[in-house]
Formats: C-alpha cells, structure tokens, sequence
C-alpha cells in the first residue's frame, strides 16, 4: 500500500499524456480549419437537379449523360423541374460554374477524394483561349 | 389433395399449349411492332474523284474537319493524327491504275477517310467495347472506354485509324470548345460528324467542299441523291474483296 501515491501520480501523468490532443486543440481554438471556398455561380441559383443529389451523385449524372451522348444519342436532358438542358459538361456545367480549377477542383481537393480527369480531354474557357504554340 | 399421375400429365400438357399460345401471340405482336418502329438508315458518302481534282492543292474539307475536331497537326508523320487526309491515287486503288492513271492523278491524291463499314472488323477486335457500329451505319468511338491497344488500328484494312502517342493538345492552334480534345494514349478516327447528324446537318467536308465533290446521302433511300449518283455512275469502293462493305465510294 505504500505505492499509492507513485500510483496516482502515474496515473494522473497517463490521462494528462492520453488527453494532450484534447488540450492542444483547446489551447489552439483560434486555428480555425480552412473552409471551402468555392465559387457558385451568380446568375443562376438552380442546377439541373436539386443541391442535395448535386452533392452526393453528380458522378452517377455525368456517367449518364456521357453514356447518353456517346452511345445513346440522347443529348436532352429534362430536369426534375422540367426545364430542358443539353447533355454538355462544357456548355451546361461550365455555363454556369465557369471555371473547373475553382469549383470541381477546390471542392474535390478540399475533400481529398480523386475523379477521372474529365478536362484532359474536355475543354473549360481557359483551354480554349490558347494561343496557337 | 393428392396429385394423381394422370393429373399431374394433364397439368403439364396444359401449361405447355398455354407457354407455346403466348409465345406466338406475343412473338407476332412484337415483329409488327418493330418493323413499323424501325426505318433503316445508312449514312453514305460518294467523291466525285473529278470534280475533288479540279482545284489543285484544295484542303477546304480537310481544314473544315480538322479545325472542328480538334485535330492536332504534328510535323512528325509517325505521330500523325487522321481524320480525312489524301494519298496517291495507285496507293488507294492500284488494282485501277493504268498507264495513264499516274499521269492524271500525279497532282491529285485521293481523298480518304474513315470507310464506315458495315462490317467493321475494327469493331470485332476491340476488347473493351470502345468502338461500334450504330443503327444508322456510324462506326463510333467511345474514347472514355478506350485503353488505347491499338488492336483496332491492326485491324482497319484502310489505315484510317490514329494512335495519340502525346498529347495531343499543344499541337491543336485553336481549340473548338464544343468538341473534346483527346489525350494521350487513345486511338481516334472519322465520326462521321456524329454530332452534327444528330441536329440533321450534313458532315463538315462535304459541306465544305466548293465544288461540291462529296455526295452524302442515306444508302438505303433508293430516291436518295447518293443512290441516284451511285446508279448514274461508275463507283468505286477500297478492297472491296475484304468484304467490310465500305459506305465511301469513289466516282471515278
């Protein structure tokens, strides 16, 4: 019984060792995590389905519209409002989102998560306004 | 209840007549259907090889097709990048040429693309699907799919398909934003302008030709105008003998 105090100090070192990520984030409540800044487009305030499915399966939409275009020739798109969009990613997608670097970029490497590379082939209004080399 | 061996017999000749009557019901009422629903189509193009010589040196349907595709242009002929391009006269067709033939194709070369065959052994080669022939007679790509094997380019008897062996964009002046570039690694070819098909416009070289050298038609309207050509005159087709039954005739 005459270790009890080597106990509780042990002890009390352990917590304090287990807890330090606690403490440091408490102690550095200042550093906010960087937020995503991404660009929305400012004419239009609804895409070509709600925000929700946007978010979670625009790969299913585009893969269905590649598949549509290439293979089906449907190249007409009715949305769930019943608006008609054409199946473009160059002309609908980038219409309205302009630029891929600061939109499908920023949000995908904000995320971490990797994408087929759809701007190696496809063009955005940067690729297009190359000088001849 | 209990089953008996001539019950059980009846019940099975029974459901038997009953499967056969509704296949025949059925099966007729589909063929009607899909008859009336299905106008074949097969998209065609016949050159007018006299009239494509008149100017010599014109490229027009060259440039239109390239500059819409985003065709790169590369000075390195083994990277080369064809969608419609010329070659010798007894390159394309030696089984027709004579003594005199060099003489009046020396400065003409035959133009030449993508023969859209109604059989394309481009299409039975490939492992992965990237490349088909559709309802209206189109050998499409798909150059998602595409893992750039190159049996395809083994295959085509009529060397009118290209291997992207660098990327292709730095050799591309200016870029058509409304049609992809390709990349590296892909095999690409004619698509017979797809894209403007589908909004029942003409292909770009015929359309661009001033002296009116490519008639465009659909092979299966028997009034159409490239079956009245094709009727009018003498046609060529390239290695008829593979039996891939081209859709590119030549008027000689």
């Amino acid at each position: 019984m005459n270790d009890r105090p080597y106990i509780i100090v042990g002890l009390v070192v352990f917590v304090a060792f287990v807890t330090t990520p606690v403490w440091h984030g408490l102690a550095t409540q200042n550093a906010r995590f960087a937020t995503l800044e991404i660009k929305l487009p400012a004419q239009e305030k609804q895409c070509v389905a709600p925000v929700n499915y946007m978010r979670a399966s625009h790969m299913r939409l585009l893969e269905q519209w590649r598949d549509d275009v290439v293979r089906g020739q449907g190249r007409q798109y009715v949305a769930y409002d019943g608006k008609t969009y054409d199946k473009s990613l160059t002309r609908t997608c980038l219409g309205c989102h302009q630029s891929h670097q600061e939109f499908c970029d920023r949000c995908h490497a904000y995320n971490g998560v990797a994408a087929l590379n759809c701007w190696e082939c496809h063009n955005d209004a940067s690729s297009t306004t190359r000088k001849p080399s | 209840m209990k089953i008996t061996r001539k019950h059980f017999l009846q019940m099975s000749g029974l459901s038997l007549i009953a499967v056969v009557a509704k296949k025949l019901v059925g099966g007729s009422a589909n063929t009607s259907a899909s008859e009336s629903a299905t106008k074949k189509t097969r998209w065609g193009i016949a050159i007018d090889l006299q009239r494509c010589r008149q100017k010599e040196g014109c490229n027009r349907c060259i440039r239109a097709c390239h500059l819409a595709h985003n065709v790169p242009e590369f000075s390195d002929r083994g990277h080369e990048i064809k969608w419609i391009w010329k070659q010798p006269f007894e390159d394309v067709f030696p089984f027709a040429q004579t003594t005199y033939t060099r003489e009046v194709f020396a400065t003409a070369p035959v133009l030449l693309m993508c023969n859209h065959c109604d059989d394309p052994p481009c299409q039975d080669v490939c492992p992965v699907g990237a490349t088909w022939r559709r309802d209206d007679g189109v050998v499409m790509m798909d150059w998602h799919r595409c893992i750039g094997c190159r049996y395809c380019m083994a295959a085509c008897p009529y060397g009118s398909r290209s291997f992207n062996w660098q990327d292709p964009r730095p050799a591309i002046s200016a870029v058509n934003p409304d049609f992809p570039t390709r990349t590296k690694g892909v095999v690409e070819k004619c698509n017979f302008c797809e894209e403007r098909l589908a909004k029942r416009l003409s292909p770009l070289c015929v359309e661009a030709c001033e002296e009116k050298a490519l008639v465009f038609g659909d092979l299966e309207q028997p009034d159409s105008e490239i079956r009245r050509t094709l009727r009018s005159r003498f046609a060529l087709q390239r290695k008829p003998e593979l039996g891939t039954r081209p859709s590119i005739y030549y008027l000689t």
